[in-house]
């Protein structure tokens, strides 16, 4: 008798606990899944980094509106196609996937899904439910050649690459052209270390460019070890995708920063909006896509108040990264005085301009 | 000697340093017979918890001790499972790394973007200061000499101790081991937990002094060189010592080719430190009867002593 007074109020509680826990949930209205693919750890403190503080942007701006969750380190090949899949069925509703090879599986996904929103970071294919979105970093990477062209005083800069494809090409180029416009004896160093993430490689490199005369370091590789030899060795460097000034307060003259932040509160907005449409986005530094953190105290005035101008320049148009004339390494002229490359020239650049040492590996 | 050409050996043998360590412990893991894939995954352990463990306090020494503790940790649980429970050697070897993998990233997470000055080289009085020399052999950090000490050890107590004899029979056949009243399974676990402690020092190298920072997956396939790098050097220390700077070497080298912009693709280049360190140790290895003398012939097989 004792007993069952006892497991019947155990059973009112747990009953009682479970009425309210469901309540709970129904009274918040259903917030908007939103689903990210990172390819990197959320620790690179670069790339991916920059994309789980997007992430958490969208937390803090719309609270319980929303529910973000995220996959790091997903391989680009199969296991994409199965993460973004099962984050689809699993309720998501928009669904960021963050490197150019998830391409194809968010593609193949997004026609299955035809009710689930897809964007995509850095590719070309789109559909009704799949959007495609990057950033011109190249914009970034004339503003800090500027700087290198003006603080070298060996005239050579290294430049660490991860792969030679057009998206680092580009950079390599829109940096030499910044360099040599305001010291035409400047020539840029390329090691390519064939990763975008191996810390020790890329320290390695720094240090070989070092060694090799190299007195600036910039890189388009994800980690801050780089920048960490340039402090060593009391050069100074560029940071890559996020603000890395903690590894080298010293070296760090500035960085280039992703900030996808605005573009995906944004994104998730037109959700809640019901105004999403299928777009393609590639915003650069007028839009807050690409940001600056504080020069460094060893930038001198001239070289501030030049970089600044190149930055205006490009945010009120009246300057391009490629803007002719531009010079291959052969000596030819590849763009006339006056003209600019258009989108398709810069999305399929493979080629070097006069100033960069070495040839492309094809 | 030019500058240039010191800063690039001094390079060289920091590059080399972390294979040293991780490979010297594997190749005495496998010489008793043990194989232990999680190579990775202890590196990335002993270089969580020494960065952790010297940005709290303070303190190299104890996270180099950390760093060794840590892979001990690690190559205990591998141990417990294969020696005890006798599960398949591969395939808990290929978990622990998976697992280094995650729980490094997670001890790791209040780490990152957190600078440290990194290990200090010594200044041996007098030695140090010798023209090139000086510089050459006498001012690396105590973690690189700690390395060639270990490969001759490792070396002396293999070839010339009872020890080592009783290592190389466990490894040999256990089973001849255990009639001759070798305790088969303890032998093997000694073995693992010093293998875990060298991989545990090799990520400590990569998190202290290689790039004195933490960054999740930071090891990016190192324990992968040092295993392939034991099987290549056919099971012998020197060999192995010979097989991590000729792969560290040219490592920096193919580097230094590209700045200097010899004109051969960047992805061949690459390439180069793989293909060399395999046609070298292949070729001075190209005698089977070695191969056959120094192989582990009961790798990777478990043992029960009622079987």
């Amino acid at each position: 008798m004792y007993r069952e007074t006892v497991l019947k109020c155990v059973l009112r509680v747990l009953g009682f606990t479970l009425l309210t826990a469901t309540a709970l949930t129904a009274q918040a209205a259903d917030p908007v899944k939103v689903g990210f693919v990172y390819v990197g750890p959320v620790g690179d403190h670069g790339w991916t980094y920059r994309h789980d503080i997007g992430r958490q942007a969208i937390e803090t701006r719309f609270g319980d509106q929303v529910e973000t969750t995220y996959v790091e380190s997903v391989p680009e090949g199969a296991d994409a196609e199965r993460v973004i899949r099962k984050l689809a069925s699993s309720g998501n509703d928009l669904i960021f996937t963050t490197s150019f090879g998830y391409m194809n599986p968010t593609l193949k996904v997004a026609r299955d899904f035809p009710d689930v929103k897809f964007e995509h970071a850095t590719g070309y294919k789109r559909a009704d439910n799949l959007s495609t979105y990057a950033s011109r970093f190249y914009e970034g990477r004339a503003v800090i050649g500027t700087m290198a062209g003006m603080m070298t005083k060996t005239n050579t800069i290294g430049y660490i690459g991860s792969f030679p494809i057009p998206e680092v090409v580009r950079g390599i180029n829109a940096f030499t052209i910044a360099m040599r416009k305001v010291n035409p004896d400047a020539e840029v160093k390329v090691v390519w270390v064939n990763s975008w993430y191996d810390p020790g490689k890329e320290a390695d490199a720094a240090k070989a460019l070092i060694d090799q005369g190299a007195d600036i370091i910039t890189q388009h590789t994800d980690s801050p070890a780089p920048l960490q030899v340039a402090e060593e060795r009391g050069v100074y460097g560029f940071g890559q995708a996020s603000d890395m000034s903690a590894f080298a307060p010293k070296a760090q003259l500035t960085s280039i920063i992703d900030n996808w932040d605005p573009y995906y509160v944004a994104r998730t907005q037109a959700l809640i909006d019901g105004t999403w449409e299928s777009t393609d986005t590639w915003e650069g530094i007028a839009s807050g896509m690409v940001t600056f953190p504080e020069y460094s105290v060893d930038v001198p005035d001239d070289v501030k108040a030049a970089a600044d101008v190149v930055r205006e320049g490009i945010i009120d148009g009246s300057l391009h990264p490629f803007q002719g004339p531009i010079v291959n390494q052969a000596g030819e002229e590849v763009l006339a005085e006056g003209s600019v490359f258009d989108d398709k020239t810069l999305l399929g650049m493979n080629f070097y301009v006069q100033g960069v040492q070495g040839d492309l590996p094809k | 000697m030019n500058e240039t050409v010191m800063l690039t050996i001094l390079t060289i043998v920091t590059a080399a340093t972390p294979l040293v360590y991780a490979a010297i412990g594997e190749l005495v893991v496998e010489r008793s017979g043990v194989l232990n894939l999680g190579v990775e995954g202890m590196m990335l352990g002993g270089a969580v918890c020494s960065f952790a463990t010297a940005h709290y306090t303070g303190s190299a020494a104890l996270g180099i001790a950390a760093g060794l503790l840590a892979g001990v940790l690690l190559a205990l649980i591998f141990a417990f499972l294969t020696l005890s429970l006798q599960a398949s050697q591969v395939a808990t070897g290929l978990a622990l790394t998976i697992f280094g993998i995650g729980l490094s990233a997670l001890i790791g997470q209040p780490l990152v973007g957190i600078a440290f000055s990194g290990l200090p080289s010594l200044h041996i009085p007098w030695l140090s200061d010798l023209p090139l020399i000086g510089r050459l052999l006498f001012s690396h950090d105590v973690l690189v000499y700690g390395s060639f000490l270990l490969v001759g050890l490792v070396a002396w107590c293999l070839n010339r101790t009872r020890a080592g004899l009783v290592l190389r029979s466990v490894g040999d056949s256990h089973h001849a081991a255990h009639a001759l009243g070798i305790h088969v399974v303890r032998v093997r676990y000694l073995a693992t937990l010093f293998g875990g402690a060298c991989a545990g020092l090799g990520g400590a190298y990569l998190s202290m002094v290689y790039t004195p920072m933490w960054v999740e997956n930071m090891s990016a396939g190192r324990g992968w060189i040092a295993l392939a790098l034991v099987v290549f050097a056919v099971w012998q220390p020197g060999r192995l010592l010979l097989g991590a700077y000729l792969f560290g070497g040219i490592s920096i080298l193919q580097l230094h080719g590209q700045a200097l912009g010899i004109n051969v693709p960047s992805q061949l280049m690459s390439m180069l430190p793989y293909v060399t360190t395999i046609l070298v140790l292949v070729l001075i290895s190209r005698d089977r009867g070695r191969i056959r003398r120094n192989a582990p012939a009961s790798i990777g097989q478990a043992f029960h002593p009622t079987t």
